[in-house]
């Protein structure tokens, strides 16, 4: 009783190939940038694209396999499906929008109506039965939408951006609200979010999408602790760089070599917190193992730390005061020296 | 070169929502307002009144109008359920020479009326290309019958529809109709529950022009079906030939057909054609 996918498709100039897997009781979400591919998986998964390679099995049974010439359009799939603007009709009122599923499939209108209401009621909207989509606030919105979804009784339930359309001042209540009525269901749960706190709220487990791959799975503390993509980096707003490891050191694509606490073999990574990197004017002498010519490309002032990020053979950001900024009088374009101890950075195989 | 910004102090500035209208704009507007309504005006202004309501329960009259009514009606409806099809065809389904086919049917919207009577009579009348079968077979002719009348209405109108429901379906959000899917619902079902009632101001308003059109019609209908009192000849025809025979008639039929015309714009006018505001979703 899983979901088990290989998710292969061409969109013009891009090409999704992902591994997914989801068991009973599960929530996974589908964590990444915007571009890396979340949209294409999730319309997959529900039907609404078929693949080019691969293969989705729900429960032992294909739902499309290009390869054996299966494809089980949408609405014969037990998969149910709330959209990131929740989608709800606007003609129909929430209890006839809840009812539509049952209906589609052929149940006798009051019994439709009446399994509606319960599943409103389970949602806490019972008294907005009634209402049209334009006079419920975003988190009702949400819950009928959920309710909806879950009246076929799907065995996988998908969520694309749920909050997505929320301002951030009531996210907070409805991420809650969410989290406690997807855990009274019991099939698998896919949530496709560009918000880390959404998964972190939500998710047993966490996939990383970049660039159509998959580029990390684990939970979001073991996905944090060693990133493996650059957009868990930037979320971490630490430095990750990617090398081979020879004679000890890491070799960047650039040429460049970097020395870190261990010596280390074959393809790995390498984190550099950025408040471990210093800045000088001229090329510095002393204990620092690793020192490397650079040059500004923007000055980011927070309060009173900056974020300088420099390019040059080891791309890096780095983290200083504001008063070392003052006093070095950094501008983009200007050349400095970044010098970052080796002890500073943590490598593990790539 | 950047001009700076002077702020004149001897101006008074005024309120954005009071700012002067541009004078050509609005004397242009003017004159085109005026050219609608002056032909109106003359014609109340030469209507007998003392006689309008003798002309108005005359036999004949009311033959005019029922028939006009029914044929429209008739027309309309046939041009819905073709129109809509082939619409929602020209709109969703990407196929080979859309562009001509779409041309093609809303040929008989830009063509001359008499035209296209001529041409529906060698498709459909008795030696016509598909009528002498119809004819051979079943001893059924077209031409100069109330069905004609029909035909010919709904071939010019149905091209207004199928473009107001066309660029409605274009428009509409997809998205409702996979969610649909993702619902359990078929194709059809989503179809009819989802797609139409979201094209459903567009139809409206497709099905109103379509309709104005088929009650005004005269040139294929006159060509096409004749000009028979009670079976083929409408209001336009009625009002044609009255013009000749007794104006005082034909500016009476005349402006009972501008009454029903003007009152179902003005009755549907914000709402489906186009004006007020922009419909929620």
């Amino acid at each position: 009783m899983t979901l088990e996918a290989r998710l292969v498709r061409t969109l013009g100039r891009f090409e999704l190939d992902v591994e997914l897997e989801a068991k009973p009781g599960e929530v996974v979400a589908l964590l990444g940038p915007n571009g890396a591919g979340k949209s294409t998986a999730f319309r997959c998964l529900a039907g609404l694209l078929p693949l080019d390679g691969g293969r989705i099995t729900l429960d032992g049974a294909p739902l499309d396999d290009p390869g054996a010439d299966v494809f089980v359009p949408p609405d014969e799939r037990p998969v149910g499906v709330v959209f990131q603007d929740y989608l709800l009709f606007p003609n129909l009122t929430a209890l006839e929008n809840v009812a539509f599923g049952l209906r589609a499939r052929g149940l006798a209108r009051s019994e439709a109506r009446a399994r509606a209401g319960s599943w409103l009621e389970r949602v806490g909207l019972g008294d907005h039965a009634g209402h049209r989509p334009r006079a419920l606030s975003g988190g009702q919105a949400q819950r009928v939408a959920l309710a909806r979804a879950l009246a076929t009784e799907p065995r996988l339930l998908l969520l694309d951006e749920p909050l997505a359309a929320l301002d951030v001042g009531t996210r907070g209540g409805v991420r809650r609200d969410l989290r406690r009525h997807l855990t009274t269901f019991d099939g698998m749960r896919l949530l496709v979010t560009h918000d880390p706190v959404d998964a972190y709220a939500l998710a047993d487990r966490v996939v990383i999408l970049e660039a159509g791959r998959v580029a990390q799975t684990g939970t979001l503390a073991e996905v944090t602790a060693r990133p493996r993509s650059r957009y868990i980096a930037d979320l971490l707003g630490t430095n990750l760089l990617r090398g081979e490891g020879r004679g000890g050191a890491l070799v960047l694509v650039t040429g460049a070599g970097v020395v870190a606490a261990e010596p280390v073999t074959g393809p790995t990574f390498a984190v550099v917190p950025p408040s471990a990197v210093a800045l000088y004017l001229t090329q510095p002498v002393g204990s620092p193992r690793n020192v490397w010519p650079s040059r500004v490309v923007d000055v980011d002032q927070q309060t009173d730390r900056v974020r300088v990020r420099l390019e040059g053979p080891v791309p890096l950001v780095a983290e200083i005061t504001a008063a070392a900024l003052a006093e070095l009088a950094l501008q983009a374009g200007d050349r400095v020296w970044a010098a970052v101890k080796a002890t500073e950075i943590a490598t593990y195989p790539a | 070169m950047t001009r700076p910004a002077v702020v004149s102090t001897t101006a008074r500035h005024r309120r954005v929502g009071s700012e002067r209208l541009p004078a050509p704009l609005l004397a242009l507007a003017i004159v085109a307002i005026a050219f609608f309504a002056l032909p109106f005006i003359g014609l109340l202004w030469k209507a007998p009144w003392s006689e309008a309501w003798s002309i108005l329960t005359s036999p004949g009259a009311r033959t005019a109008l029922r028939l006009s009514i029914y044929c429209s009606l008739w027309s309309t409806a046939l041009a819905t359920v073709f129109g809509v099809p082939l619409a929602w065809l020209l709109a969703r389904v990407a196929f080979p020479g859309r562009g001509l086919v779409r041309a093609l049917c809303t040929l008989s919207m830009v063509l001359p009326p008499v035209v296209a009577g001529v041409a529906l009579f060698y498709a459909l009348g008795r030696r016509g290309l598909v009528g002498q079968y119809l004819y051979r077979w079943t001893g059924y002719s077209l031409p100069f019958t109330t069905a004609g009348v029909i035909v010919a209405q709904t071939f010019v109108a149905m091209p207004f529809l199928v473009i107001a429901v066309e660029a409605a379906f274009r428009q509409q959000d997809t998205r409702y109709e996979e969610a649909a899917r993702t619902l359990g619902a078929s194709r059809w079902y989503t179809f009819r529950r989802v797609t139409l009632p979201a094209i459903r101001p567009g139809l409206v308003a497709g099905a109103v022009l379509a309709w104005a059109r088929a009650l005004g019609e005269f040139g294929a209908t006159i060509t096409f079906a004749g000009n028979f009192p009670g079976r083929t000849q409408t209001m336009p025809l009625a009002i044609y030939i009255a013009n000749e025979v007794d104006p005082d008639e034909a500016i009476i039929l005349s402006l009972i057909l501008i009454a029903i015309s003007f009152g179902v714009l003005v009755a549907l006018r914000d709402r489906f054609l186009g004006g007020g505001s922009p419909q929620p979703v």
